[in-house]
């Protein structure tokens, strides 16, 4: 019945809730209702904050904490291994030094550079320690006097030779690994002996850099590891997995001098993170380097990491919901509680407009009756005066025109009882009611609307209906705003239809139809809805069918509609034949409400 | 029949009386319900129209105190407030209630009931 607004967006978007298109304070009455939608925002900002910032904070500190105590076992985990294996390596070196050092004690030069013995001695060397490749005897000018092992090196000069130069100040020695004369990695370990009558000789022996990878090969690390020996320049004395074969420079910078094992985090050239232990061999010039990838190490913890933040987005997500749907259905509450709250206000004021309108035209209706009644027994009495003397009771003009006075008011007589009628009908009393009489004096006010806009009114009442004990006041008002909107609803030349007929054994129903604009699916929805109106330009408070449907209720009755864009509304009102009951019940709702 | 009519309308009573007159229905009247105490005292009415609401007395309290003095008097009333309150505090059994303005054959015919009763 509601006249669509082109300007206005009636699209209800799914999901929002119906308080979200409600604005603050726009009600006719100035009856102020809440913001809702800043309520709705504000409420769940304070919900998430203080539920998610505890979670967050939470989570976060944990995950530091897992994070820190993984990293700090797996920097005590490398300072470990690289302090077992500086050990071991020391041992075996200083271990090789020691033989040296027994065997020029235990025997004399002579003895020592008759080949056929050294070559002996290598020999039970290599069955006792190992790693042993040759032995050679040198005197103090640095000449070979006896050699025994895999190369042609008798006679050799080594007096230029950087380790000679290094045991003759020293008295010991052990080399960087170097290829020398033989081309093959080696270093080598010499010792010097004073002879009695003064001068000395030096015994030397060289080891294979593999005797290094064989310590080195035997250790289990995690994380891509990598365990290798440099010297002090950068050049690896064994081969490694990652960083260059023996001989080769490393791609890493050389660690500061330290007496103890340390642990450092760096970064390689592609950016990766690498967690380095480290230990300079004492006595020696070799540092023992074991290299591992952080990324690969923390692989494990990644996964947990991965369970953590999945977890936490779970919780929040769960949380979020429950915010956004709990605070919805809250605020959708307060919304509907709102609306009814000023939609009862201005029902209150309604009535007692309505109260007052019907006190204000009984005072006026007496006051016209009284004059009115004289004026009709005075036009009567005139008409008598013609009529029953004789004189000029064949005038025909002067018959008309008292006939016409007496018609007139008739009329006026009709309009002041209407006016009583409504009046006594404001109040809140349960009578019979004669439906019949009530359509017609509620179409009475519309007639002249009807006869000017050429609507055509068909009322069909049924002869038979069943004994209605209402309210009659407020049926009134009912079929009053049904009637209006039909009005409002249909062109010049429309049509209306009001019909009353018996729904039940103990209900009728009234219908008020029209062959008007209609109303879309979406305006039928919101429809009840108190300031819901499509009258915008005009002068509708939205107010008319939401006041409609409590009346219907207050009589213990409902309401429903159906409508089509273009074709036409039909409201049907269902009332019970006797309402006292259900009335009081409603009115507690009302109250608690 | 002799018909008594009480209005504080004087108007309204005199036009009603010649009315009645015209069609052989002898009618007094007064404007208040002292004058019509007199009236009564002096002459025998059949019926008394009355109207509700008169200063001083009022119709209701009227209508008490000439059943009194007049016990076989029928009683019509008239009001220009027709509400259905004053009907119920005025109305005996042989009451009969007309609003203004009123059609004269109405009254006519609302007194000849009452007398049939």
């Amino acid at each position: 019945m509601k006249n669509p607004n082109p300007t206005d967006a009636h699209r209800k978007p799914g999901l929002q809730p119906d308080f979200w298109r409600s604005t603050g304070g726009r009600t006719s009455s100035g009856k102020h209702s809440l913001n809702l939608r800043r309520l709705w925002q504000i409420t769940v900002l304070i919900m998430t904050f203080v539920s998610l910032t505890p979670l967050v904070v939470m989570t976060a500190i944990d995950y530091r904490v897992t994070q820190k105590s993984v990293e700090s076992e797996f920097l005590l985990r490398t300072s470990r291994i690289v302090s077992n294996t500086k050990r071991v390596v020391e041992f075996s070196l200083l271990e090789r030094l020691a033989a040296l050092d027994f065997i020029v004690q235990d025997n004399r030069l002579q003895m020592l550079t008759d080949c056929a013995r050294l070559e002996k001695i290598l020999d039970h060397l290599g069955q006792s320690f190992g790693g042993f490749v040759d032995l050679g005897v040198i005197d103090s000018s640095g000449r070979q006097l006896c050699y025994v092992g895999p190369y042609d090196l008798s006679g050799v000069d080594y007096s230029d030779q950087e380790w000679f130069r290094s045991v003759t100040t020293q008295g010991t020695h052990i080399s960087d690994v170097f290829s020398g004369f033989r081309r093959v990695p080696h270093l080598v370990i010499a010792d010097r002996h004073e002879l009695p009558g003064g001068g000395f000789y030096v015994l030397r022996t060289s080891l294979e850099a593999e005797f290094f990878n064989t310590l080195l090969s035997d250790l289990e690390l995690g994380g891509r590891g990598d365990a290798f020996i440099i010297n002090s320049q950068g050049t690896l004395q064994t081969s490694s997995r990652m960083h260059g074969d023996v001989l080769d420079t490393i791609d890493l910078a050389v660690p500061e001098y330290s007496d103890a094992t340390r642990v450092y985090e760096t970064r390689n050239r592609d950016g990766r993170s690498l967690l380095i232990g480290y230990a300079y061999i004492p006595e020696t010039p070799f540092i023992l380097m074991i290299v591992k990838q952080k990324a690969v190490l923390m692989e494990p913890w990644r996964d947990t990491r991965q369970k953590l933040i999945g977890f936490l987005a779970v919780s929040i997500s769960a949380i979020l919901v429950v915010i956004f749907a709990v605070t919805t259905y809250l605020v959708n509450k307060i919304h509907w509680a709102d609306l009814r709250r000023v939609a009862t206000l201005h029902q209150v004021e309604y009535t007692n407009k309505m109260i007052s309108l019907g006190r204000l035209g009984a005072g006026v209706a007496h006051e016209i009756n009284n004059p009115l009644a004289i004026i009709n027994e005075k036009a009567g009495l005139l008409k008598d005066l013609f009529s029953f003397t004789d004189r000029y009771a064949d005038d025909p003009k002067l018959m008309g025109i008292a006939d016409s006075i007496l018609s007139s008011v008739k009329r006026c007589a009709e309009v002041t009882r209407r006016l009583l009628n409504f009046a006594r009908n404001t109040d809140g009393e349960t009578a019979p009611v004669d439906l019949t009489a009530t359509v017609a004096e509620v179409l009475g006010f519309m007639g002249k609307e009807a006869e000017h806009r050429s609507i055509e009114v068909k009322v069909d009442v049924g002869q038979d209906l069943p004994k209605l004990e209402s309210n009659s006041g407020k049926l009134q008002q009912i079929l009053l705003n049904l009637i209006n909107n039909a009005f409002a609803a249909v062109d010049d030349g429309g049509r209306i239809e009001i019909s009353v007929a018996p729904s039940t054994a103990d209900s009728i129903t009234i219908q008020v139809a029209d062959n008007g604009c209609g109303m879309s699916e979406y305006e039928l929805t919101r429809v009840f809805e108190p300031f819901y109106t499509t009258k915008r330009n005009k002068e509708g408070t939205g107010l008319g069918l939401s006041i409609t449907y409590s009346l219907a209720q207050e009589l213990g009755g409902s309401i429903d509609v159906k409508s089509k864009p273009g074709e036409g509304t039909r409201f049907r009102v269902t009332l019970p034949l006797s309402t006292e009951r259900k009335e009081g019940s409603i009115d507690e709702g009302t109250a608690g409400g | 029949m002799r018909v008594l009519l009480v209005d504080d309308e004087e108007e309204l009573v005199t036009a009603l009386a010649e009315r009645l007159s015209f069609r052989g229905i002898d009618a007094d009247w007064s404007t208040s319900g002292s004058q019509a105490l007199e009236l009564a005292e002096t002459h025998a009415y059949d019926v008394a129209v009355l109207d509700v609401k008169m200063p001083n007395i009022s119709g209701i309290e009227l209508k008490k105190r000439l059943e009194k003095t007049s016990p076989d008097m029928r009683y019509i009333f008239l009001t220009g407030h027709g509400s259905e309150e004053d009907f119920r505090a005025g109305s005996a059994e042989s009451s009969q209630y007309l609003v203004k303005p009123l059609d004269i054959e109405t009254l006519i015919e609302a007194m000849r009931q009452v007398m049939e009763q």
